[in-house]
């Protein structure tokens, strides 16, 4: 491990890094715009100026005569970085005062605004004052940029982030420099809009205003989005992402650095495929068929503090557990409980535990996997070609679900066996079925009611109304990911804590509270007490019990990785 | 040797009838040269080509020789030359010359150099808008195609090579060593970081070396007459500065700009400013006295008339302030003309051919061009000069903030003009008079 000194302070870094991952150990912000850890370095914009020297064995410091590009210079062991001298802080406030000249200082209509960075540099490194007295340069604004970006030319830096981006990681190359010198622009070709699958990443790597979502436009100041730590369940990629609520709607997904998980990105379908969750179609409450309102508040009643509540939700699940019971005594009757890839682990470890400890003959089986396609794998080449397999740097996966290996290992640890819900038609029909939803879109199929036929109790826990819920004896108004604590397991093992970012709609609940409540537990929902306990009982899932799972996640045992089950 | 003694070498077959055609060339003499490199070894020709201290033409000046020993020893694959004929420092016009009236004379120094750095394919990286250069140089190699001068096993030595003519982006930072080769390889001429250097990963990703033409030129004269020969022309390292490599040989001076005989010359390395133009180009017109001059094209930055005694030599315009030799473009500017024009005219070339990949140099050359074209219109304030300077001390490799020298070439004119002649700026926008030539010629 080289030893490299950030002012004055030694430190350990790697040797790869370059100068700014090397101060960043040190806990020093060397300030730039072009340089990305993804993408190919160019040192044009030359923010990250700095000066460089090298400690000789004797102890001496040499520094360099110039000051040299941090994203360039790599570090060695006696590499001496210097980023507080006024030659650096001279630098920095002339390369500001540069990028501002013919910047419009828009921030009060800019989306950017708040977390942009010529704002934070110019606050931290710039001067107050542009001694700019001629125009500045105007520029068109670029709406038919693509279907999902916009460009607001002028506020661009020329950083060139997004053209290395569809260069590099996309592959699709629709972005480009145009024109030359001052007047340079990114543009596309015509009627060649960048409308690839990843398209929306260019709006995050943008550290300006210049590119902004067509989607997120206008619609919130986002000092007043506060973000969760998730997990996008659009497919098995699993992609770390945040969410970005306020007042319990989203209004954004992005993607949260994990080398473990994706890298940097995360696809459109994921970014822009949030919206189901603020459907009009989501099921607020639960419901018993049959009864009535009234007489549902009336046996549900809580009591605090000598003051009663009606208590929807403690009457249904009461309810719920005293029918099933009821059920399961009369002669001939067998349980099934459909679990959903898209549950999170805890969820299908107390909807398992407690279906087990109700009936042991209960028949575990997973629902629908929804696939779609093939893999999707990027860079493109120049004829839309796949890359090699050794060149993949991000794959949009064809299993659209966060957590089929997760649920399958609680299955398996409970049954020994993964059933699947389109391969028990040669069984009998169960008499009790419980089913969990929670897909984004349709899903209950004509095959899928097929094959849960029509049992004498049919409780359906779901966010959508479906075929299914209609027929149902008993329906639960479940949770969206966004609502939900746990942890998924993505197609390589990798288990990842999901974190609740908003309060579910109406009386909906996370499933996580539903199952919880239903099978009686003492104390609250608690998604890391709830792994300790996972991960001490299924020995497959035994890096759970560790509770935190940290930013990255953690991977499970090589043996759970099962290949996309056979349709 | 004394200047009027001196007969011109790489101009010796200029003006000569058919001086294009092969054989023409070869009754004068011509690819004698190469038969000589190709029964020699070609780390010989190196070493000659390194004891001569030719040093490269094209503006840096760096040692031809030594940068050819920088590729690497045991290379699998091939090797690259590039001859850099995207001559676009304004003022500059001996490559052009030298491909138009003896092109053959920069091949058979480029099918030597090419045998000496053991390529087999060198690209001839030539200016778009030399139109003529192109159809002389399509034609003289294609006759050398037909005489075994190039292609298999040339002249029965066993050694290939295929020249690629390839016409250039319409750029000057085209001409920029590494720009080029991103223009060859098909992209926006953006000079690329360094390291690495061409010499170890150039054009295609394969070791590279870039050399101008008329380098190449200076060559066979090398091979035929010694290195000796070479090193008698020109002015001698000096001995007390260990980095200074000498200048030796011929040089091409290009001069234009306000004298009575504009035009090429060739001289021994090291005569003066002032014997230039008085001498060999009939002096500064209408019998007036010079103000400034431009030692080698418009990057260098300018002399004033009281340094016009400085040697025009690889270290002589450096003594001045001045960046460099550069390409030996000499531009006289007379005393009738105000420097706010001359200055504006070069920043407004550099504004227009910044590539726009650095902050600095993208937005300072646009910036200084804006102010003084301001101060053009009568609304200049004395703080503005401040401003110029601080602009140009903020941009270019020399402080470090951009990646290739265009941005040293933009600042060093602004520099030279304002330290030299600030009396003249401050005069002017105190006046708040309009600049009275609004037409001006050059940058477009």
């Amino acid at each position: 491990m080289p030893k490299v000194i950030v002012n004055d302070v030694e430190i350990e870094a790697d040797s790869k890094d370059n100068c700014i991952l090397a101060a960043r150990k040190a806990g020093v912000e060397i300030p730039h715009y072009c340089w990305h850890e993804e993408l190919s370095v160019v040192a044009s914009c030359r923010m990250c100026l700095v000066e460089v020297g090298e400690k000789k064995p004797d102890g001496t410091i040499v520094m360099g005569p110039k000051l040299v590009p941090g994203c360039q210079t790599p570090i060695k062991d006696g590499t001496v970085i210097r980023t507080d001298s006024q030659k650096v802080k001279t630098s920095q406030g002339q390369t500001l005062e540069f990028l501002l000249l013919n910047h419009p200082l828009d921030c009060s209509i800019c989306d950017q605004a708040g977390e942009c960075y010529l704002q934070d540099y110019t606050y931290k490194y710039g001067k107050a004052k542009s001694r700019l007295d001629e125009p500045k340069i105007q520029r068109e604004d670029k709406y038919h940029i693509g279907e999902q970006i916009a460009l607001f030319t002028d506020r661009c830096v020329m950083c060139t982030r997004c053209v290395r981006f569809t260069r590099e990681i996309s592959g699709t190359a629709e972005l480009q420099v145009v024109a030359r010198g001052s007047h340079e622009e990114i543009d596309v070709f015509p009627d060649q809009p960048c409308n690839n699958k990843l398209a929306g990443n260019v709006v995050d790597l943008c550290p300006v205003g210049a590119l902004c979502s067509k989607d997120f436009l206008y619609k919130k100041r986002v000092w007043w989005l506060k973000s969760a730590d998730s997990v996008c369940t659009g497919c098995s990629t699993g992609c770390s992402i945040h969410v970005d609520q306020n007042e319990d709607k989203i209004y954004r997904l992005r993607p949260r650095a994990n080398p473990e998980a994706q890298g940097h990105f995360m696809c459109d379908e994921g970014r822009f495929g949030f919206k189901y969750i603020h459907s009009e179609n989501r099921i607020l409450a639960p419901r018993i068929a049959g009864t009535s309102g009234a007489s549902a508040n009336a046996a549900g009643t809580v009591s605090l503090n000598d003051v009663s509540f009606a208590d929807p939700w403690k009457m249904t699940l009461d309810a719920t557990r005293k029918k099933i019971k009821d059920s399961l005594e009369a002669s001939g009757s067998t349980f099934m409980v459909v679990f959903s890839p898209f549950m999170t682990v805890e969820e299908a470890y107390l909807l398992a535990s407690y279906a087990k400890k109700v009936d042991t003959k209960v028949r575990l089986v997973l629902g629908p996997v929804p696939v779609a396609g093939e893999d999707d794998c990027y860079p493109k080449g120049p004829d839309g070609s796949a890359p090699e397999p050794s060149k993949v740097k991000f794959t949009i996966r064809a299993e659209k679900c966060p957590n089929r290996l997760g649920v399958e290992a609680v299955l398996r640890h409970f049954q020994g066996e993964v059933l699947h819900l389109d391969r028990i038609a040669n069984l009998a029909k169960a008499t009790v079925v419980y089913v969990v939803g929670g897909y984004p879109s349709e899903w209950a199929t004509p095959g899928v009611l097929a094959a849960i036929g029509t049992p004498s109790l049919l409780i359906v826990q779901d966010i959508f109304e479906s075929p299914l819920s209609q027929k149902a004896n008993i329906v639960l108004a479940a949770g969206s990911f966004a609502e939900r604590d746990g942890t998924y397991v993505n197609h390589a093992g990798l288990a990842q804590s999901t974190n609740a970012a908003i309060r579910s709609p109406g009386e909906a609940r996370a499933d996580g509270r539903i199952l919880f409540d239903l099978a009686e537990r003492k104390g609250l929902f608690n998604a890391m007490s709830l792994r300790k306990e996972i991960g001490a009982a299924i020995p497959a899932l035994k890096v759970l019990a560790a509770g935190d799972l940290g930013e990255k996640g953690l991977r499970l045992n090589a043996q759970i990785k099962q290949p996309v089950a056979a349709r | 040797m004394s200047n009027q003694e001196f007969k011109p070498v790489l101009l010796g077959r200029v003006g000569r009838p058919n001086s294009q055609s092969l054989e023409s060339y070869q009754a004068d003499g011509g690819y004698k040269a190469l038969a000589k490199a190709l029964s020699m070894a070609n780390t010989d020709v190196i070493e000659t080509v390194k004891a001569s201290g030719l040093r490269g033409r094209g503006g840096a000046g760096f040692p031809t020789g030594l940068k050819w020993t920088f590729l690497p020893k045991d290379i699998n694959g091939p090797v690259y030359l590039c001859i850099n004929g995207d001559e676009s420092e304004p003022g500059t016009f001996n490559n052009r010359v030298l491909i138009e009236e003896d092109p053959h004379q920069v091949l058979e120094g480029i099918v030597i150099s090419s045998f000496a750095t053991r390529t087999t394919t060198a690209y001839f990286y030539l200016r778009y808008e030399y139109g003529r250069c192109y159809r002389v140089l399509k034609k003289a190699i294609d006759e050398m195609y037909a005489n075994n001068l190039l292609g298999k096993n040339i002249l029965g030595s066993g050694y290939d090579l295929d020249i690629h003519l390839h016409r250039g982006a319409c750029a000057y930072i085209c001409g920029e060593e590494t720009g080029l080769i991103e223009s060859l390889e098909g992209k926006r001429a953006w000079p690329r970081i360094k390291p690495p250097f061409p010499a170890i990963e150039g054009a295609f990703r394969r070791p590279t070396v870039v050399n101008n033409v008329e380098t190449m030129a200076c060559i066979p004269h090398i091979l035929n007459n010694g290195p000796e020969w070479f090193m008698s022309m020109g002015i001698p390292k000096d001995p007390n500065n260990p980095r200074d490599a000498g200048s030796y040989g011929p040089k091409l001076y290009c001069i234009s700009g306000h004298v009575n005989k504009p035009g090429l010359v060739e001289l021994p390395m090291g005569i003066t400013a002032r014997d230039l133009i008085d001498k060999h180009a009939g002096g500064v017109w209408k019998g007036r006295k010079a103000k400034a001059v431009v030692p080698g094209g418009i990057s260098m930055g300018f002399m004033s008339e009281a340094e016009l005694d400085t040697p025009l030599d690889f270290a002589g315009p450096g003594r001045v302030g001045c960046l460099g030799l550069g390409t030996a473009a000499v531009i006289v500017v007379d005393d009738h003309t105000s420097m706010v024009d001359v200055l504006y005219n070069a920043c407004r070339f550099f504004a227009h051919e910044s590539c726009g990949q650095c902050t600095p140099c993208r937005e300072g050359t646009a910036w200084s061009t804006k102010i003084l074209e301001r101060i053009r219109q009568g609304h200049g304030k004395l703080s503005d000069i401040d401003t110029l300077l601080e602009i140009s001390a903020s941009i270019g490799t020399i402080p470090g903030t951009t990646i290739c020298g265009l941005a040293d070439g933009a600042a060093w004119p602004i520099k030279t003009a304002i330290n030299k002649f600030r009396p003249e700026f401050e005069e002017y926008i105190k006046s708040g008079r309009k600049s009275e030539a609004r037409q001006l010629a050059g940058a477009h």
